[in-house]
C-alpha cells in the first residue's frame, strides 16, 4: 500500500523541508516526521515526506546475514538452525 | 551505499528459495500446508514483479490481503467526489485512484465529462494549487493507511499555518490493525501467519501486532518491500511455524521500531480520531478508520458540503471482497479476465496496479495461462 | 513585470507581424535551402527509386525538460522514424502551431534546437507553417514535422521475419525520456531528474545495412516503451519473447525516479532508442559496430526470441519469471 524508497538527505531548509537523493535524482521532501534530521542520513520517502529514518547498523546487521547465509551455502554445511532476528 | 540493490541480491534470493523449500519439505513431511497472508499491497506488488509465489514450494501458499487502499475504496466514496466535482470543486487526487469504479462512473469519466481532476505525487501539492486558484474548492481525496494518512493530515496543518481555507479534504482513511483482527475472527479464513507491512510498520511500531500472537497464536513477521525482505519474511515465518512458535518479528529493523513514529502518531492523533468505517468487499468493521475531529470540520469535505459518502453499488457478480479477504484467489473469480480485465476493471482489485487481481492479471504466469481454480 | 515579447494572434494573421515572425525567426536559420525565398512548396532534386515518408506531431508538457526540448524531439522522432523504417533521412517539414502569449525567447530556444538537431542529423527543412491560436487554446506550442528519405539498399524489414533464437538489441539506457519529462512537471518536487534521451539513431541504423536479411525488424520504443514494443511483435505469434532483468540497460537516476513513483522503466518512452532484431549470428557484430557510435555506447543485447506463444517474459533477479504487459492508460505517479 505505501511504496516509499530510500534516499539520502542532502540538503535541510529552515522550513522543515529538505532535499534529499538517489542515485542522481534529487527531491524536496518534508522532514517534519524525523526526530534524528541531519546531513547524509538516508530516509524512507512516502509521497514527498520522509517518515522515518534508515538505520544504517540495523540494515548492515541484515546484509551480514545474508552474507552469512551465501557463504555457509558455498562451504556447502547443511542448514540446521532456523534463522534468527 | 545503495540500500535497495543490496536487498536484490540473486545469489541470496537463491539461498533463501532453497532454504524456503526446505522448510516447505519439513512442514509438508509433517502434513502441513501454509497460509501467509501478505496484508499490504505493496508487498502484492513486489511479489508479482519479482515472480516470487513461483519460487515457493506447492505447500506454502501466499494469500493477498486488504491492504490496498484504492481496493478497499468503497464505490460510495468515488460517487461522492464524483458529485463535488460536479458542484465545481478541483479535486485532486493520488494517481492510485484515477480510474477506481463508482457506482456508475470513476474519476476519468468524470474529468472526460469536464470535472477538474488533477493528479498529485505529494498531498502538498494541493495547498499549491488551493492558494493559486483562490476562488475554488480544492477537495483532496484522503484515502491510505497509516502510512499516507500521515502526509494527507499534513494538508490540513499547512493550510491552517498558511491560512488556506479553500482546501479540504474527503476521507476514507483506514487501519490496519483492526483489519487483521476482523479476519482472524472470521472462522470461514484460514490464515496460518501475518507478512506484516513495511511502511505501515514503520507508523504504528512491530508492537501493533503482539495482540495476533498473543490472542490468535498467528506469527507475525514484518518485511521490507525488496525481493530479499519478502524471502527472508516467508523464511522467518516457516521457521516459526516449524517450531510451533508464535512472535512478532520485526525483519525491517532498519525501518520500523517497536514503537513506531511518535511524531508521526501524534500528527494523527491531533486532527484524526476513530470512526467506523466501510471497507469495499468486507463491510462495516468498527473503528477501523480515522475521520478529522469535530473542530477541524472546515477541513471536512463532508461536513463542508454537506454532502455525506453513502454506501455504493457494485457490480453484481464482483467477488472482490471475497478476494481482498483471501477466501478466493482471483482466478478463481468468474469475471477475471472474462469480464473483469486492467482496461475495463469491473471491481477494485482489478483497478489498483497492486490489487490483488490486477498483480495477478500483470504478472502471473501460471495461474492466468492455466485458468481455473490453482 | 515580464518584458519578454510575446506571440500575438496577429503573428498568425498574415499580415505584417506574420512576415515578422518568419523574417526574424524562421529565415534565419532554415533559410538557405528550399526554404529561400518562402515559396508555397518545396521543389526537392529526385533522389533513388524508393523513399520512405512519414509524419508526427510532438506535444509535450513541460515543453523544456532535462536533456532537451520539443524541438529536439519534433526532429529526432521524425528522423527515426524514417530511419527505422530503413531510411536515410534527407527532408523535414516544419509545422508551429503556437499559442497567443507565448514568449518569443521560449520560442527561439525552441527553434535554435530544431535547427540544431536538424544540423546534427544532416536533415534539411524543406518546407513548414505557423499558425497561432488564441490563448487557452493550445499548450504554448505544438510542432508537427514530416519527413522524406531515401530506402536504403539491403534492407529486408518485417516484424514477421522475426523468428525463434534471434537477439533483441537496444542502444542504450531504458525509458529515460519520458521519466525525465515526468519529473520535470512542475508540482512533482525534482530538483535534479532523468535527463531525456532524445537523439538520433539514423547512424546506427545506416551502420548496419550491410547485414542485410540478418537484420529482422527496428522499431524505436517512444510511448508505451520497450513493454509495448515488445508486445505488439509476439501478440498473436508462435514466438515470444524472455528478457533477463539484470540485463535491463537503466540510468541511475532513471531507475530512482522509476522506484520512487511506481513505475515499470520498461513502461516508460525513450526518444533516441532503437530495438533492433537480427539473427544470434550478427548479433555481436552489430552491438560492437554500434559501441563505436554516438548513442552507441550503451548498446546491448536485451534479450532473446522464444517459443513462448505470445508472451514477454522477463526472468527477475529473485530467478522468479514475470509477464511483462503492456501499459495501461496514462502513466501517473503511485503511492500504492
Amino acid at each position: 500500500m505505501c511504496l516509499a524508497v530510500p534516499m539520502q538527505i542532502v540538503e535541510i531548509r529552515p522550513d522543515g523541508k529538505g532535499v534529499a537523493e538517489l542515485e542522481g535524482s534529487r527531491h524536496v521532501i518534508d522532514l517534519s516526521f524525523l526526530t534524528d534530521v541531519r546531513l547524509g542520513v538516508y530516509v524512507i520517502v512516502h509521497a514527498g515526506y520522509a517518515i522515518e529514518t534508515l538505520d544504517q547498523e540495523e540494515a548492515q546487521t541484515t546484509l551480514s546475514l545474508f552474507a552469512e547465509i551465501v557463504r555457509e551455502a558455498q562451504a556447502d554445511r547443511p542448514y540446521t538452525e532456523p534463522l534468527r532476528t | 551505499m545503495n540500500y535497495i540493490d543490496a536487498f536484490r541480491d540473486p545469489a541470496v534470493a537463491k539461498q533463501f528459495v532453497r532454504l524456503i523449500a526446505e522448510q516447505g519439505r519439513a512442514l509438508a513431511d509433517q502434513g502441513r500446508r501454509v497460509h501467509i497472508m501478505e496484508v499490504c499491497g505493496s508487498h502484492t506488488m513486489a511479489i508479482g514483479r519479482y515472480g516470487i509465489r513461483e519460487l515457493l514450494p506447492e505447500n506454502v501458499e501466499l494469500i493477498s490481503g486488504p491492504g490496498c487502499p484504492v481496493c478497499v475504496t468503497d464505490p460510495g466514496y468515488i460517487d461522492a467526489a464524483i458529485a463535488l466535482a460536479g458542484k465545481g470543486a478541483i479535486l485532486a487526487t493520488f494517481g492510485d485512484m484515477i480510474r477506481v469504479p463508482g457506482s456508475t462512473s470513476n474519476l476519468t469519466q468524470c474529468r472526460v465529462s469536464g470535472g477538474d481532476v488533477r493528479v498529485c505525487y505529494s498531498p502538498s501539492a494541493a495547498i499549491e494549487i488551493a492558494q493559486s486558484h483562490s476562488d475554488r474548492e480544492i477537495v483532496f481525496l484522503a484515502i491510505g493507511f497509516e502510512t499516507t494518512i500521515v502526509p494527507v493530515v499534513s494538508i490540513v496543518d499547512e493550510a491552517i499555518r498558511a491560512g488556506v481555507r479553500n482546501v479540504s479534504l474527503l476521507t476514507a482513511f483506514k487501519l490496519v490493525p483492526p483489519a487483521l483482527h476482523a479476519l482472524l475472527a472470521d472462522t470461514e479464513i484460514k490464515i496460518d501467519a501475518y507478512l506484516c507491512p513495511a511502511h505501515v510498520s514503520a507508523i504504528i511500531g512491530s508492537q501493533a501486532y503482539e495482540p495476533f500472537v498473543t490472542d490468535y497464536h498467528v506469527p507475525c513477521v514484518v518485511a521490507g518491500f525488496e525481493p530479499l525482505d519478502i524471502l527472508y519474511g516467508v523464511n522467518g515465518i516457516l521457521a516459526q511455524m516449524l517450531k510451533n512458535e508464535a512472535r512478532v518479528e520485526n525483519q525491517y529493523a532498519r525501518v520500523v521500531r517497536r514503537a513506531g513514529n511518535p511524531k508521526a502518531q501524534a500528527r494523527m492523533a491531533q486532527y484524526l480520531e476513530p470512526v467506523d468505517a466501510v471497507w469495499r468487499g468486507i463491510g462495516v468493521i468498527p473503528s477501523s478508520g480515522l475521520g478529522l475531529r469535530p473542530e477541524f470540520a472546515g477541513y471536512d469535505a463532508e461536513k463542508k458540503f454537506g454532502m455525506p459518502v453513502h454506501i455504493g453499488q457494485q457490480h453484481a457478480g464482483c467477488r472482490c471482497g471475497d478476494v481482498i479477504k483471501g477466501k478466493l484467489r482471483p482466478i478463481a473469480c468468474p469475471l477475471f479476465s472474462s469480464v473483469c480485465t486492467p482496461d475495463n476493471p469491473i471491481g477494485p482489485c482489478m483497478v489498483s496496479a497492486e490489487g490483488t487481481c490486477a498483480a495477478y492479471f500483470k504478472y502471473a504466469l501460471r495461474d492466468v495461462q492455466q485458468g481455473g481454480e490453482t | 513585470m515580464n518584458t519578454d515579447r510575446l506571440v500575438q494572434l496577429a503573428h498568425g494573421g498574415g499580415g505584417r507581424l506574420t512576415r515578422e515572425l518568419i523574417e526574424r525567426e524562421i529565415v534565419p536559420r532554415f533559410g538557405n535551402g528550399p526554404l529561400s525565398g518562402l515559396p508555397d512548396g518545396a521543389t526537392l532534386p529526385s533522389p533513388g527509386d524508393r523513399l520512405v515518408f512519414t509524419t508526427d506531431s510532438f506535444v509535450v508538457h513541460p515543453l523544456e525538460f532535462p536533456g532537451g526540448n520539443i524541438g529536439h524531439l519534433a526532429v529526432h522522432g521524425t528522423v527515426n522514424d524514417l530511419s527505422v523504417c530503413g531510411g536515410e533521412p534527407k527532408w523535414l517539414s516544419l509545422a508551429l502551431i503556437i499559442e497567443e502569449g507565448f514568449a518569443f525567447s521560449v520560442l527561439a530556444r525552441i527553434l535554435d534546437s530544431v535547427r540544431e538537431a536538424a544540423d546534427a542529423c544532416g536533415v534539411t527543412v524543406a518546407t513548414g507553417d505557423t499558425k497561432v491560436v488564441a490563448r487557452g487554446q493550445g499548450d504554448g506550442i505544438y510542432i508537427n514535422t514530416a519527413g522524406i528519405g531515401l530506402a536504403l539498399t539491403g534492407f529486408v524489414l518485417g516484424q514477421e521475419r522475426i523468428c525463434e533464437g534471434d537477439c533483441v538489441l537496444i542502444n542504450g539506457t531504458l525509458g529515460d525520456h519520458g521519466m525525465a519529462v515526468m519529473s520535470a512537471r512542475q508540482n512533482m518536487d525534482f530538483v535534479k531528474g532523468p535527463v531525456s534521451d532524445t537523439g538520433s539513431v539514423q547512424r546506427l541504423v545506416a551502420a548496419v545495412h550491410e547485414f542485410g536479411a540478418e537484420v529482422r525488424f527496428m522499431r524505436d520504443p517512444t510511448r508505451g516503451g520497450v513493454a509495448a514494443v515488445l508486445n505488439e511483435i509476439v501478440e498473436g505469434r508462435e514466438i515470444g519473447i524472455l528478457l533477463k532483468e539484470r540485463d535491463l540497460p537503466l540510468a541511475p537516476a532513471t531507475r530512482a525516479v522509476a522506484e520512487m513513483l511506481g513505475i515499470d522503466p520498461l513502461h516508460a518512452a525513450s526518444e533516441g532508442r532503437l530495438i533492433l532484431f537480427c539473427s544470434r549470428e550478427v548479433a555481436p557484430a552489430i552491438l560492437k559496430r554500434w559501441q563505436a557510435l554516438p548513442n552507441g555506447e550503451g548498446a546491448v543485447c536485451l534479450g532473446t526470441v522464444t517459443r513462448d506463444k505470445g508472451r514477454v517474459v522477463m526472468e527477475t533477479v529473485t530467478g522468479g519469471r514475470r509477464l511483462v504487459d503492456v501499459p495501461r492508460g496514462e502513466l501517473l505517479p503511485r503511492i500504492c
